[in-house]
């Protein structure tokens, strides 16, 4: 088998070493009743690898690739290009075969880029200190309302209702099973909602969403002070990470934590997972915040150099006491998220995000033209909320046969809420075309006809 | 690098970091210590004309990222990566973390377009292959545990753990009971008890006893009508399957509590024992172990649980059902037949990058391949007690599962310590095994080749080894001291790290002055 290189030799040489006859002597502390003779039945034995590409790739054929059709989907992950070069970068091997880097000497590279990574959040999002990474931008959120509830001493958060309904959900699931409460506003795809009504000195945080599920920019200064006035903290979301080249930063907005989804930079879609949670807050908050996080030191040679450090916090340090039980979490993500980063730079990713923002602004002008569809936003950055004349989801799989990818239709988050079913979220970005906006016109116009 | 504290470096960061190379490990600045104002990696399109739609909220104050072309920046992670070891470059047994070969094939599955450019909200009808797979995935990893239930969406291991634990407080609930305790061996892992923890569990530690295995009797005397669950980690975290595992289960059972396994070390057992037939409820599975999914220098993982009938109704969303109108994601509570979901976990469908490359692993192996890798994983492990066991110490009797367990008494009074026999292992070319883990043993050192190391890979490993204890013999505790020496970095000082944490860059005349400096110029002087 290709991928085990003890001979038979070698085994027989081994297990003499040993002082045993066979392999199955080195498995008698396991119950008679739970040895297996042979292999587990029903299963297929080894295959070459050439057969495995040849069903995998049979499976992959079954799907349609978002790059083989006109294509706008978003709703907290999103379709930009990443360069071949952050691809090839990834495949080094000391990058994807090590692990957490607990031997600095042999690691600085990993270690070294979790810096760069810590330092990008900051900048990207105007805040103190970032850690090296979450599993995603929902579970960075729920992290952010325990942390929030630490800080405060308070257990009960307020949710905007516009926030991602995976990242409220998540973070319900997280308020059921560790107990805590939440207070969850109406999706309002149109007017404003009323947080700081809902805000006492009960309330731990408040969480809200820019730009929110539907689209909609704000600016949570306001907010923000409402908060600090009665002692909660404002959480912000951020699950379009591009937004942030062109978007005024939740650091500048008084924001004390910032949650987000980082895979529209450096990852592609992957149908889901894996992505990389981006977590950053106000220095002060430092000794409370989870996950992993990278310092510079010197080492022996009064050199620079950088570690994992404030594990005090984690749980193989303080076990039932830390502040999260997260361990393997996603570094090689951001690994992508950094690279992709620095091929941008400063020009690359403001001209990146206006790119998306003008070519989204040009699509609502078309289809504010079909009869029957209506644009519900006044301000967006790439991604706006379509009513339609019918029901979303019907629109959204008649053009999937042509096959168009037209949309989300909010419908399929929010099943419980009929007044919602004629809304379609649309998302553009640099690598949709001319031509894909021009397909999806056409299509529009006849099936909403 | 040889910063001028004083005030600004007086050459620029790049050519003081080519004066301070050495060899050919390179040093190299920080990505921010290169840029230049107005240089890019990026071409973009021109920009057409349209109306700007912000509604107030346009940023004002730049960023502050650097400027590099692609050229360097290639250049750059490059530079870093040859500052890291990897399973690629050198025998990395780190214990308890299975740094098994990553096969290319995987990658290449993961990228195909296919599978790595789908939406995960693109209607079902247009992603068919991929949950046909994530349900092939499920069905080995059920049948390869002989357990009826399993849940993909966890992200990692210890995200696996939260998702059984919720469905055991579920299923304790719909029974109507109140139990508050959590039994964790005093060897598992932190992400149990923190896990626990976070449940709102209170946890209670059960000692080892002698043969670094759970003591049968302290846990009977524990369980009772308050306990919710014990968390084992079998084999255990000592590399040795729990013996008595069937009467525990048994006993963990009539006292009506629910027997969770941490199922990191099931690479040592994997397609040889199924977990289902040692009486377990629930399980997670690292694919990042065991499947051979890549470690990325801590993450991303996947960790799906496997769960036995009488937790298979509580299950996280969203999953997959497979009926005449082909397969179906079950994303909402309400459309859930037969099922009591509790929630949702993460974002979308789970780690769909890291299901193919596992599934990838798995087709390749068969069962045939996967009853040899257990097999080789604890032959090679044996192989490395029986080799050291006369020169290092060893706490417990073997033969042990896939990893090897000494602790530090071969070193008592010799001034030498568990953490300067890993350092000067560096300098032989091995990365270090892991170290002061677990807890029950003074200094430990676990030991975990996996099967996909040579016999002569381990040969070298066991000669180097016994070459350090003969230097520890003749007291050479300067070399130890140093060591490592040949590394791309001395030893660091930690201390200071956690002291004064520095978090990130700043630009050196922020430090200084207190104004935000332009970076990009600052770098480029």
């Amino acid at each position: 088998m290709r991928y085990l290189p003890l001979t038979e030799d070698d085994r027989q040489g081994m297990l003499a070493k040993i002082g045993v006859k066979s392999v199955d002597e080195l498995f008698c502390d396991v119950p008679d009743a739970a040895h297996l003779d042979g292999p587990v039945w029903d299963l297929p034995n080894h295959q070459s690898e050439y057969e495995v590409d040849r069903a995998l790739s049979a499976l992959a054929a079954k799907n349609v690739a978002a790059g083989s059709c006109p294509f706008f989907i978003g709703a907290g992950a999103y379709r930009h290009h990443v360069p071949a070069s952050v691809d090839q970068m990834l495949l080094r091997g000391e990058f994807l075969t090590s692990y957490t880097p607990y031997q600095p000497e042999v690691a600085q590279g990993t270690l070294q880029h979790m810096f760069e990574f810590q330092t990008q959040i900051c900048l990207l999002t105007a805040m103190d200190v970032a850690n090296a990474s979450m599993y995603d931008g929902p579970t960075a959120c729920a992290e952010a309302v325990m942390m929030a509830n630490r800080i405060t001493q308070r257990r009960h958060a307020v949710i905007s209702g516009n926030l991602h309904p995976h990242y409220r959900e998540t973070t319900e699931t997280m308020a059921q099973m560790t107990g805590f409460t939440l207070e969850i506003g109406q999706p309002s795809p149109q007017a404003a909602e009323d947080l700081i009504k809902l805000i006492d000195d009960k309330t731990s945080c408040v969480v809200v969403q820019n730009p929110d599920f539907f689209g909609r920019l704000s600016d949570y200064t306001k907010l923000a002070a409402a908060c600090q006035a009665k002692g909660a903290l404002l959480i912000v979301a951020i699950a379009e990470i591009v937004s942030l080249g062109l978007i005024k930063p939740p650091g500048e907005m008084g924001a004390d934590i910032v949650v987000a989804e980082g895979q529209g930079i450096g990852n592609g879609l992957n149908f889901g997972g894996p992505y990389v949670g981006l977590f950053a807050c106000k220095q002060k908050y430092i000794r409370q915040m989870p996950g992993r996080l990278c310092g510079e030191t010197v080492d022996a040679d009064g050199k620079r150099g950088f570690v994992l450090t404030l594990s005090t916090r984690e749980q193989h340090i303080r076990r039932e006491k830390a502040t999260s039980n997260i361990c393997t979490s996603s570094v090689l993500c951001a690994l992508g998220f950094t690279m992709h980063l620095s091929l941008l730079g400063e020009k690359g990713l403001t001209g990146l995000a206006e790119l998306n923002h003008a070519k989204a602004s040009n699509l609502v002008d078309q289809l504010a033209e079909i009869p029957g569809c209506r644009v519900l936003n006044e301000n967006f950055f790439n991604e706006f909320t379509l009513q339609l004349p019918k029901p979303a989801s019907a629109v959204v799989d008649e053009l999937a046969k042509r096959p168009i990818l037209a949309g989300v239709p909010v419908s399929r988050l929010y099943p419980d809420k009929p007044a919602l079913e004629n809304l379609l979220l649309v998302t553009v970005t640099e690598l949709t075309s001319d031509k894909d906006v021009e397909v999806l016109v056409r299509a529009l116009r006849e099936v909403c006809k | 690098m040889s910063m001028n504290t004083q005030g600004r470096p007086s050459k620029s960061a790049i050519v003081l970091a080519m004066e301070a190379n050495k060899g050919l490990v390179l040093d190299e600045p920080l990505i921010f210590e290169q840029g230049a104002e107005g240089r890019t990696g990026i071409d973009l399109p021109e920009l057409p004309k349209y109306k700007e739609r912000l509604g107030g909220v346009r940023r004002r104050a730049a960023i502050g990222l650097p400027g590099l072309s692609e050229p360097q920046v290639v250049r750059h992670y490059t530079r870093l990566s040859q500052k890291n070891f990897g399973i690629d470059s050198t025998f990395y047994p780190l214990g308890s973390c299975t740094m098994k070969h990553n096969p290319r094939l995987n990658e290449k599955m993961a990228r195909l377009p296919g599978f790595g450019d789908l939406h995960p909200m693109q209607p079902t009808s247009t992603v068919q292959g991929a949950l046909e797979l994530i349900d092939q995935l499920a069905h080995w990893l059920k049948t390869l545990t002989g357990m009826p239930a399993v849940a993909m969406v966890p992200g990692a291991g210890a995200h696996g753990e939260f998702c059984g634990m919720a469905a055991i407080k579920r299923a304790l609930e719909a029974r109507g009971e109140h139990r508050t305790k959590v039994l964790v061996p005093e060897s598992a892992h932190g992400t149990n008890p923190a896990t626990a923890a976070a449940l709102g569990f209170t946890v209670e530690a059960i000692p080892a006893n002698a043969e670094g295995r759970v003591d049968l009797a302290i846990l009977k005397s524990k369980l009772g009508p308050d306990v919710a669950a014990l968390m084992l980690t079998n084999p255990n975290t000592c590399g040795l399957f729990e013996r008595d595992i069937v009467a525990i289960a048994d006993a963990v059972h009539k006292a009506g509590a629910f027997f969770y396994c941490d199922g990191a070390n099931f690479n040592a057992i994997v397609g040889r024992v199924r977990p289902a037939d040692l009486g377990i409820d629930v399980m997670h599975i690292n694919l990042h172990k065991t499947f051979s999914t890549p470690h990325g220098g801590g993450g991303p993982g996947s960790g799906p649980i496997v769960m036995a009938e009488s937790l298979a109704e509580f299950v996280p969303l969203p999953y997959i059902v497979h009926d005449n109108q082909g397969f179906r994601l079950i994303e909402h509570a309400v459309d859930a037949m037969g099922k009591k979901p509790f929630g949702r976990l993460k974002g979308f469908h789970g780690q769909m990058g890291m299901f193919v490359r596992a599934l990838a692993y798995i087709l390749s192996h068969g069962a045939d391949g996967l009853w040899q890798v257990a097999s080789d994983a604890v032959l090679n492990a044996n192989y490395i007690l029986a080799s050291l066991q006369d020169v290092m110490s060893a706490p417990f009797k073997g033969p042990c599962m896939h990893e090897a367990l000494f602790d530090d008494r071969f070193l008592k009074d010799t001034g030498i310590t568990t953490v300067d026999m890993a350092k000067a292992l560096i300098d032989r070319g091995f990365h270090p095994m892991t170290m002061y883990f677990p807890l029950v043993v003074h200094g430990a050192f676990l030991i975990e080749p996996t099967e996909t190391e040579s016999k002569e890979t381990l040969d070298a490993f066991i000669a180097a080894m016994r070459d350090l204890v003969r230097e520890v013999r003749l007291g050479n505790v300067e070399m130890f001291k140093q060591s490592p020496r040949f590394a791309p970095s001395r030893r660091m000082d930690e201390t200071r790290a956690a002291r004064s944490p520095i978090l990130k860059w700043t630009p050196a005349d922020r430090e200084e002055n207190g104004d935000n400096g332009d970076i990009t110029r600052d770098a480029a002087e």
